[in-house]
């Protein structure tokens, strides 16, 4: 597939099809957790709260790979890892965010307990994810290409060959990021499921003995 | 006699955690001398091998690191869930 021949980006153009869908599918799956959070609080279900927390999980292990990618190609592109770019800084901002609510997680004990508080957390994340990756960097000038007057893909991509691989290649890593997401809550809910047996079996041992 | 047992249980896991570490440093190592390598390459001039080609090859840098982040997240599933299985 031709893509459009532009200065300093070169081939890295080809990065399109897998550094923007990381981030892509990082939404997606804060999304998806976003949605359970408000399930969880308005149904009170426990298994709501598992398919909410891994699902962060899977997205902040997309953001990990997004970040990773972009430093590794703003290396040879802006010539440095980290240019303290308005888009670099809102992710990194909303990715402390995000591992803050492991940490939230990690530190609670009681279940109920964690799956309230998280969930709450949860939405706050969500709804200051959306200004500081969709407003905040439009609003000054970026180094991204198609950013500050910088030349993006859809103004040279005239015959649409980039849109040709670009759309499928989506459609793909929301598949690989929906994939790894239900094998992480299939695990949390075993190891829900199986929690609560034992605490149920215990419950009885205990009723038994007394 | 137990205490002998406990002995050589820890040795075992002194050993095992001493062949991770060397595993680790060796990686350590590696990725270091290639870090290295790719900098003194890149002082002189524009023409080092992650520019060359159209700057090709940072497409094939960051294919790899997202092959090898997300293999290294399906182990750590796997390995999850096998401890998941094992506690039966």
């Amino acid at each position: 597939m031709p893509v459009p021949r532009l200065n300093i980006i070169n081939e890295s153009i080809r990065n399109l099809y897998y550094h923007v869908p990381m981030w892509f599918t990082m939404i997606l799956l804060f999304t998806g957790s976003f949605i359970y959070s408000i399930k969880y609080l308005r149904g009170g279900n426990l298994r709501d709260d598992v398919y909410a927390s891994q699902l962060t999980n899977t997205g902040i292990f997309f953001s990990i790979l997004g970040m990773l990618s972009g430093m590794e190609w703003a290396n040879y592109t802006w010539g440095a890892p980290w240019s303290n770019d308005p888009k670099q800084l809102g992710t990194a901002m909303s990715m402390l965010i995000y591992f803050a609510y492991i940490i939230l997680r990690g530190g609670l004990k009681d279940d109920e307990k964690r799956a309230k508080i998280s969930a709450v957390y949860n939405i706050f994340a969500y709804a200051l994810m959306i200004p500081l990756l969709w407003v905040l960097p439009r609003m000054v000038d970026s180094l991204h290409p198609g950013n500050g007057g910088n030349p993006g893909f859809n103004q040279y991509d005239l015959d649409s060959n980039m849109r040709m691989v670009f759309y499928p290649a989506v459609i793909g890593w929301f598949l690989i990021g929906l994939w790894i997401a239900t094998l992480k809550i299939r695990w949390g809910l075993l190891k829900f499921e199986k929690e609560n047996n034992f605490q149920f079996e215990f419950e009885k041992n205990h009723n038994n003995n007394a | 006699m137990k205490k002998r047992i406990i002995f050589n249980l820890s040795l075992k896991k002194t050993i095992i955690t001493m062949r991770k570490a060397s595993f680790i440093t060796t990686l350590l190592i590696l990725i270091t001398a290639i870090i290295s390598k790719a900098q003194t390459a890149n002082e002189p001039e524009m023409a080092d091998t992650m520019r060359s080609n159209g700057k090709i090859y940072v497409v094939v840098l960051v294919l790899a690191t997202i092959f090898a982040g997300i293999i290294a997240y399906l182990i750590r599933i796997d390995r999850k869930i096998s401890k998941l299985e094992k506690n039966k």
